[in-house]
């Protein structure tokens, strides 16, 4: 069973930020895992818990304000949690990259992007500078930048948005990360540029077999992208599954609304797009039973009181919502999504 | 029902004519943002024009409501070119054509008060009461979806949706014909997207409006559209009905595009033809006079190299510049 082997588990995670508002619940109980080689989407609207997540697996949230109130992440079975400084150190320079959204203001504009590569080999004692040199120009060709030798000593606002971006991505895989974890990386870009990028990241995992956590709201990546999917919402997972077990067997109406409310390619134009009403929920002071049960059209009085446990559909699937219940009436979701499904 | 637009049809409402925009950055650098540009925009139709970042997309929608001067070329509304206006008609003119801004966050004056940021168009352009006006923005905000007691509000107690209804309220309280749409939802959440889009689809539909819409999502311009200008790197690549261009896209610059739109539905994403193009958008600065799209196109020729293509009809409606064809 090699191959389900999970290199990250995170369980019952619960962050919080103390703020002079109160207590904002950004990430309540989210528990899901990654294993070796694929790619995991997690997808969600902004202020859902979707980054917040993802920065709590390197420790990159400042702490304080924020704060674990429960719940552990074991990186290849140890806790993060319970790191040493020197560890988190090796954990965030040697086994997890991090790609953040917005190239144009991640990177350090006073250093020359090579440097920058290089400089996450600070510390290493093992390498020698010829050989740290050699490694960010091989990366530098790796993620498609054409004249790396030149690229390599120029400034950032030298660059476009998308050579930004690669800059990027070489900084996460020069050190051979065993995971990367892709936090929008493709929203602030052109469409023809994003591709390039999607491609590119799915030919990374092709060659050098790194598991990717793919952040993003744009199920159009999610789609093209991913083996698995986690759907967040209000800090909370509401569905997880394969990607065809979400698009084509949708469990959650969150994520049938979420579908339903993009305009896609094949959408009719006399058709009325279906909006979300309302707003996500305010976390300093979460609702205490489902978090969507304010804007569902299937919202029973159940839902407002108290959260719904997952029910598992299958192996992979599992959705928190009480229309799963025994008692609960049948609602038929996925009536839209089959339909797609014959077409194709 | 395209019968009927046929009917209205006859008279573009909007005209750009070889309209050109450019900026000096200094003695030697011309940024062409937009060269060269002709079509028209009837009455009651929604133009959606896409094209990726830098493509002069936004540059021709302020050139069209005159808050550029165009460097060559004309806008003609209703007929007239724009620079020949006197005063009054100018005044006219400015509350006939409103404009809707990207960012909902930076376009409302953070010291306004939402009913004054509503009224403030039309205390000007109308001779109405201060109570009249009151009563007006009122309707309108209901008719965005938002109440009374907003009025009295400052726009950072909005959510993004709620600021981009605002702006929507300020662009009606003058009664435009004409809105020019500069991605009005791009900043905007997915499940409040939709709100958006429904709003002005019903509000074209009750007030008759004209829209150009620009966008970089292919998939909401042809969701909203009638017909789809297709921009590249300052110029008109393929003009055609939404419909036609998305069925039969033709220049490889639409080609590609289409080709790049992740599609929210796994397997029709991984079953598609893969046209990649490669390469970055090139620098609108001093550009050569060729095909601009020739550096990336794959299909590109030496008389790519050295001509700008002409634009040719192909079907009815449908406009493609490329040499290929």
């Amino acid at each position: 069973m090699a191959e389900y082997e999970n290199l990250l588990e995170i369980k019952n995670l619960s962050f919080s930020f103390k703020t002079y508002g109160g207590t904002v619940k950004a990430v309540r109980d989210v528990s899901f895992d990654l294993r070796k080689g694929e790619i995991l989407g997690i997808v969600g609207e902004s202020g859902c818990g979707k980054s917040v997540t993802a920065q709590c697996i390197m420790r990159l949230n400042p702490e304080p304000p924020g704060f674990f109130e429960s719940g552990e992440i074991l990186y290849k079975g140890q806790n993060v949690l319970q790191m040493s400084k020197p560890e988190l150190k090796q954990l965030r320079s040697k086994e997890i990259g991090f790609i953040f959204q917005d190239p144009m203001t991640s990177l350090n504009p006073t250093m020359r992007v090579g440097k920058q590569i290089e400089e996450v080999f600070t510390g290493h004692k093992d390498i020698s500078k010829v050989e740290i040199h050699e490694k960010a120009l091989n990366i530098m060709k790796l993620v498609g930048i054409s004249d790396a030798e030149k690229r390599f000593r120029q400034y950032p606002h030298e660059l476009s948005g998308g050579m930004k971006q690669r800059i990027m991505i070489a900084m996460a895989l020069v050190s051979e990360p065993s995971m990367i974890i892709c936090d929008e990386p493709t929203t602030s870009l052109d469409v023809t540029i994003e591709a390039q990028i999607l491609d590119l990241l799915l030919e990374l995992r092709e060659k050098l077999g790194t598991s990717i956590i793919m952040i993003t709201h744009d199920l159009g990546v999610i789609a093209k992208l991913c083996d698995r999917v986690v759907v967040m919402y209000g800090g909370k997972v509401m569905e997880h599954g394969t990607v065809d077990e979400i698009f084509y067997d949708t469990a959650h109406p969150y994520t049938n609304a979420l579908m339903n409310s993009i305009a896609g390619l094949d959408t009719d134009k006399n058709t009325v797009l279906k909006p979300i009403p309302g707003t996500p929920p305010d976390l300093f002071a979460p609702p205490h039973g489902c978090p969507f049960a304010a804007r569902c059209d299937y919202a029973m009085k159940v839902c407002q009181t108290y959260p719904p446990e997952f029910t598992d559909l299958s192996q992979e699937h599992s959705t928190a919502c009480w229309l799963q219940h025994e008692w609960a009436p049948k609602v038929d979701l996925h009536m839209h999504n089959r339909q797609r499904k014959e077409t194709v | 029902m395209s019968e009927e637009k046929n009917m209205t049809a006859l008279e573009p409402l909007v005209k750009a004519d070889d309209l050109c925009k450019f900026f000096q950055l200094s003695r030697k650098a011309i940024l062409k943002a937009v060269n060269h540009v002709n079509f028209e925009i009837r009455k009651g139709e929604t133009v959606g024009m896409v094209g990726e970042s830098g493509c002069g997309k936004s540059t021709t929608g302020r050139c069209l409501v005159n808050l550029y001067t165009p460097t060559e070329g004309h806008v003609y509304y209703k007929g007239k070119d724009i620079q020949t206006y006197t005063k009054s008609e100018m005044m006219k003119f400015r509350s006939e054509v409103q404009m809707i801004f990207q960012n909902p966050y930076a376009s409302l004056n953070p010291r306004m008060t939402v009913g004054e940021i509503v009224t403030e168009g039309m205390k000007l352009h109308s001779k109405m009461s201060d109570a009249e006006c009151q009563e007006k923005a009122e309707a309108l905000l209901a008719r965005v979806g938002l109440n009374k007691e907003h009025m009295s509000r400052f726009s950072h107690e909005f959510s993004g949706g709620q600021r981009q209804r605002i702006g929507i309220a300020r662009a009606l309280s003058v009664d435009p014909e004409f809105i020019v749409c500069d991605e009005p939802i791009s900043a905007l959440d997915v499940s409040i997207q939709a709100q958006v889009i429904n709003m002005l689809k019903e509000l074209q539909q009750e007030l008759g409006l004209t829209y150009l819409f620009i966008a970089h999502d292919l998939s909401v311009v042809k969701y909203i559209s009638d017909r789809v200008i297709v921009m590249y790197l300052g110029t008109i690549v393929e003009e055609a009905p939404a419909d036609e261009l998305y069925a039969h896209p033709t220049h490889p610059y639409t080609q590609a595009l289409l080709y790049a739109i992740p599609v929210a539905d796994p397997h029709v994403t991984k079953a598609k033809k893969r046209i990649t193009i490669k390469g970055e958008i090139p620098s609108p600065i001093n550009p050569g006079e060729c095909c601009q799209f020739a550096d990336r196109c794959p299909h590109a020729t030496d008389l790519c190299r050295a001509e700008v293509p002409v634009r040719k009809e192909i079907e009815p409606g449908h406009f493609v510049s490329c040499h290929l064809l």
